[in-house]
C-alpha cells in the first residue's frame, strides 16, 4: 500500500516531513502514528491506514515542500502484493494543483515581490533591513511589535491563544504576552465583539479576531451600530480604537457559508475604515497603522494569501498610511484596479494581457475606505480605460460604486465603458469546477481588457 | 410601610438623593411637555416612575465607577451629574446638547462623568458594559462597571453571551435589570418563560437578588451589598429591580396594553413621594427644607427649558464632523 502525503487542510498544497516515527521494517497497526507533517496551519500526525509492515520510506525526514499526494512510504499489508518502485528524490516538487489546471492560488510568472520592489513607494530612500516572509508572519510581526509598544493593545478571539490561531497568524503571542493580553474567547461573536468595543470605548485598543469574517455576521450589529457610530452620535466624546481582523473571501472548497467577501458590506458604513491588503509587506505596514488608528478598522485578510511571501521591513517604524493605494505596475493603455486576492488574479492574467500588446497600470487599492481617489483618477485620465476586478458578488458591490466614482470624476477622459469583473451572484458552490467558475478568472479579465480596448 | 432601613447616610446626603430624584421627575415632565409642543422629536423614553432605581444605585457608586444603559437614559445621565441644560439641549437637538445635537434622546455620553451611553439597540449595551468592566480589570482599576438593562433585553441572546464572559473572566460588573414589566407593549408574562429574570444569570455562576425598585432605601441597601460582594470576590453580580414606568414606552405609546387602574395602583407607590414621606416621617426632616429643594429644582427646570430652546441649531458643517477621528 502506498502512503501518500495527505491534504490536511482545505488550503494545503504542500507539506514538510518533520519527522518519521517509524523505520523500515517496523510493524504497525492501523492508527499508529507514522510521521509528523507540517502543514500551512499546524504540525499534524500521519496515522497508518492499515495493519502491516513499513516496507520502504521514500521521503527523508526534513524534506520540505512535498506536494500533496506524493508517495512518501510503502506499507506491506498482509495479503497484498507490493509493486517495486524506485526511490524518488524530492528536491522541490513541481507546482501543480490537484486537478492539474490553473492553480487556485498565486503561482504567477510575475511575482508580487518583484513588482513591489520596483514601486515608487519601495524603491525610495529608506535603508531598512528587509526579510522575505509570508503574510501570516507579517501579520504576526505587526501584532507583536504593536503589543510591545503599547500595553493597551490586546488580542482576543476564538483559538487565538492556546491553539496558536486557527490560521497560525497569532502563533506564539500567548507565550510572549500572557493570558491577560491574548485571550481565547468562547464561540460567542456577538458577546466578545461587544465586549471588545466596550473595552475600546473605555480606552483600550483591542484586536478582535474573527476566525473568518463569515462569523462577524453574528456580531455585525455591534460593529455597525456600536463601533462605527459612537463617535458621531456622542458628538466626538466616545471614540472606538479597535481592529477587527481575520480572513475574508473565498478560501478553497469550504462552501457557501464560509466563502464570502464582505468588502461591500463594511465599506458601506460611515465610521468604519476598511483595509484589504494583497501581500505581506502591505499587510504588516497597514495592520500596524490600523492598530494605531483611533477609529474602528475592519482589516480583511485572505486565507489563500497567508502563505505568500514578499520582502518585509523588520522595523518598528514601518507603517503604510491608511488611504493610500499602490500603483504596482505602471503602463499606459488601461487601468486595472484590484484589492486583496483580486490583485493576484490580475497578475495571473498579466502575461496574457501583455501578449495582446497592452501595457496596463495596475492599482492595488489596499485601502477601500478611505479610498485613494487621486491615484485612481490620475491613472484613468492617462489610460482612458478601466477594468475593476473584485471577488465579491457583483450585485450592488464596491466595484459598482468605484465605477460610479470614476465615471463621475473622469467622464470626459473615458474612451470606453468601465467593466467590472466580479464574483458571480450565487452562493459559493462546493464543487471545485463550480467554485472556480464563481470567482473572477483570467479569461474574464482578459476579455474585459479586450473589450475596453476594442480588440476583438 | 416605609420602614427606616439600616443606612449610614447623613440627612444632608439623603436630601441630596431626594433632590436628584425630584430633578429627574421634573426634568422628565418638562421633556414630555416639550415633546408635546413639538420641540423634541423622534423617540423620547421617559424615566418617570423608575427614579428610585438610578438614585439608589448612585448611593453605592464611587465617582470613578462607570455606567452604561440603553435608550431610557435621561435619568441616568442626570444622576451621573451632567448639567441638565446640556441634556435637555440634546433632546431639543441643539448645538449645546451633550452630543452637540447629533445623538438625540437615546445617545448621550460623558466620559468626564463616566457615563458611556445611551444605546438604542436593546441588549447591545450589555456586552459593551462588560467590556468596560474588562478595561477596569485590565488596568487594575478599583472600579465597577454598572450595566443597566430592561426586562425586554433579558430575552436577547447577546445578553447571555455577556453574562457568560463576565463570569468566566471574573469581571467587576454589576448588572441591574430595570424590570418595569413591559418590553414596549409586551408584558413580561408574554415574553419571558421560566422564573425570575435575574435567575437567568445565576446559571452562569453570577450571584444576584430581586429588590423592590420603587423604594430608594431598599435599592440602596442592595446596591451597597452588591458593591461589597464585587469588591471582595472580583466577580459580577446582578440585581433585578421590581419597578414600573408611569408613562408609555415612548412618547408615542398609546398604552393600550395595560389598564388605567393598574397604572394608578402603581402610582400609589410613587418612588419620589415615598422617599419624601420617609424623610419627613422617619428622619426628622422639616417640610420647609424639602419645599425649598423642590422650588429650587422647579426654578432650575425653567432655566433648563429656556436654555434648551434658545441654544441654536447645530452648524450645518457639523454634518460631516466626527465621522472619523
Amino acid at each position: 500500500m502506498k502512503i501518500l502525503l495527505p491534504a490536511l487542510s482545505p488550503t494545503m498544497e504542500t507539506g514538510n516531513l518533520v519527522k518519521w516515527l517509524v523505520k523500515e521494517g517496523d510493524s504497525v497497526v492501523s492508527g499508529d502514528i507514522l510521521a509528523e507533517i507540517e502543514t500551512d496551519k499546524a504540525t499534524m500526525e500521519l496515522e497508518s491506514p492499515d495493519d502491516g509492515k513499513v516496507e520502504k520510506i521514500l521521503v527523508k525526514e526534513g524534506t520540505e515542500n512535498i506536494s500533496v499526494n506524493t508517495e512518501i512510504a510503502l506499507l506491506k499489508v498482509d495479503g497484498e502484493e507490493i509493486e517495486e518502485i524506485p526511490e524518488v528524490s524530492i528536491e522541490k516538487s513541481p507546482q501543480v494543483s490537484s486537478n492539474g489546471s490553473e492553480p487556485l492560488t498565486t503561482e504567477v510568472n510575475i511575482s508580487m515581490n518583484s513588482l513591489l520592489n520596483q514601486t515608487k513607494e519601495n524603491s525610495g530612500e529608506k535603508n531598512w533591513s528587509e526579510k522575505e516572509i509570508s503574510m501570516r508572519e507579517a501579520l504576526n510581526q505587526a501584532i507583536e511589535e504593536e503589543m510591545k509598544l503599547d500595553k493597551d493593545v490586546f488580542l482576543l478571539g476564538e483559538e487565538v491563544a492556546e491553539y496558536d490561531g486557527a490560521y497560525k497568524v497569532t502563533q506564539g503571542l500567548l507565550d510572549k504576552f500572557g493570558s491577560k493580553r491574548v485571550l481565547d474567547t468562547p464561540i460567542s461573536e456577538h458577546g466578545f465583539t461587544g465586549l471588545a468595543i466596550g473595552a475600546a470605548m473605555a480606552g483600550l485598543k483591542p484586536i478582535c479576531e474573527f476566525m473568518t469574517f463569515n462569523f462577524s455576521m453574528q456580531a455585525i450589529d455591534q460593529i455597525v451600530n456600536s463601533a462605527a457610530k459612537s463617535l458621531y452620535m456622542s458628538g466626538g466624546e466616545i471614540n472606538v480604537p479597535i481592529v477587527f481582523r481575520g480572513p475574508n473571501g473565498a478560501a478553497a472548497r469550504v462552501g457557501a457559508q464560509h466563502s464570502q467577501c464582505f468588502i461591500s458590506w463594511f465599506s458601506h458604513i460611515p465610521g468604519l475604515i476598511v483595509i484589504a491588503p494583497s501581500n505581506a509587506r502591505d499587510a504588516k505596514g497597514l495592520l500596524k497603522s490600523s492598530i494605531r488608528n483611533p477609529n474602528p478598522v475592519v482589516f480583511l485578510e485572505h486565507e489563500l494569501l497567508y502563505k505568500e511571501k514578499t520582502n518585509v521591513p523588520e522595523e518598528n517604524d514601518f507603517l503604510i498610511p491608511i488611504g493610500k493605494g499602490n500603483l504596482i505596475k505602471e503602463g499606459k493603455d488601461v487601468t486595472i484596479i484590484g484589492f486583496s486576492m483580486s490583485v493576484q488574479r490580475i497578475l495571473n492574467a498579466l502575461p496574457s494581457i501583455e501578449k495582446l500588446g497592452i501595457s496596463p497600470d495596475i492599482i492595488d487599492l489596499r485601502s477601500i475606505k478611505p479610498l485613494d481617489e487621486e491615484l485612481i483618477y490620475k491613472s484613468v485620465k492617462k489610460t482612458n480605460r478601466v477594468v475593476i476586478v473584485e471577488d465579491g458578488f457583483g450585485s450592488t458591490s464596491f466595484g459598482s460604486h468605484l465605477s460610479y466614482l470614476i465615471q463621475s470624476n473622469c467622464f470626459d477622459f473615458l474612451d470606453s465603458e468601465i467593466i467590472k469583473v466580479s464574483g458571480k451572484d450565487v452562493p459559493m458552490p462546493y464543487a471545485e469546477n463550480l467554485e472556480k467558475l464563481a470567482l473572477p478568472n483570467t479569461d474574464e479579465i482578459v476579455s474585459a481588457i479586450k473589450k475596453v480596448s476594442y480588440i476583438s | 410601610m416605609n420602614k427606616k432601613t439600616k443606612n449610614t447616610f447623613s440627612n444632608e446626603q439623603l436630601l441630596k438623593f431626594y433632590e436628584k430624584m425630584f430633578l429627574i421627575r421634573k426634568f422628565e415632565e418638562k421633556a414630555a411637555q416639550l415633546y408635546g409642543a413639538g420641540k423634541i422629536g423622534g423617540f423620547c423614553h421617559l424615566y418617570i416612575g423608575q427614579e428610585a432605581v438610578v438614585i439608589g444605585i448612585l448611593s453605592s457608586i464611587n465617582s470613578e465607577d462607570t455606567v452604561i444603559t440603553a435608550y431610557r437614559d435621561h435619568g441616568h445621565i442626570l444622576a451621573r451629574g451632567v448639567d441638565p441644560k446640556l441634556v435637555m439641549s440634546e433632546l431639543t437637538g441643539r448645538k449645546d446638547g451633550i452630543s452637540k445635537g447629533k445623538g438625540g434622546s437615546m445617545h448621550m455620553f460623558s466620559k468626564a462623568n463616566r457615563f458611556y451611553g445611551g444605546h438604542g439597540i436593546v441588549g447591545a449595551q450589555v456586552p459593551l458594559g462588560v467590556g468596560i468592566g474588562f478595561a477596569h480589570k485590565y488596568r487594575n482599576e478599583k472600579k465597577i462597571s454598572r450595566v443597566y438593562l430592561g426586562d425586554g433585553a433579558m430575552s436577547n441572546g447577546q445578553v447571555f453571551e455577556a453574562f457568560n464572559l463576565a463570569s468566566l473572566w471574573e469581571l467587576p460588573v454589576l448588572f441591574i435589570i430595570e424590570n418595569n414589566k413591559y418590553g414596549m407593549g409586551t408584558s413580561i408574562g408574554r415574553s419571558a418563560a421560566g422564573g425570575e429574570l435575574y435567575e437567568r444569570a445565576t446559571v452562569f455562576g453570577i450571584k444576584g437578588e430581586k429588590v423592590d425598585g420603587m423604594n430608594f432605601f431598599n435599592v440602596s441597601e442592595s446596591a451597597i451589598r452588591a458593591r461589597e460582594y464585587i469588591e471582595k470576590n472580583s466577580k459580577p453580580y446582578i440585581i433585578e429591580m421590581d419597578t414600573y414606568r408611569f408613562r408609555g414606552h415612548s412618547m408615542s405609546d398609546p398604552g393600550l396594553y395595560r389598564t388605567k387602574d393598574e397604572v394608578n395602583k402603581m402610582k400609589e407607590i410613587d418612588p419620589v413621594l415615598m422617599m419624601k414621606e420617609t424623610l419627613l416621617n422617619d428622619y426628622n426632616i422639616q417640610e420647609d427644607t424639602i419645599k425649598d429643594i423642590e422650588s429650587d429644582i422647579k426654578k432650575q427646570i425653567k432655566d433648563v427649558e429656556k436654555f434648551s430652546l434658545e441654544s441654536p441649531l447645530p452648524d450645518l458643517k457639523e454634518l460631516y464632523t466626527e465621522v472619523y477621528l
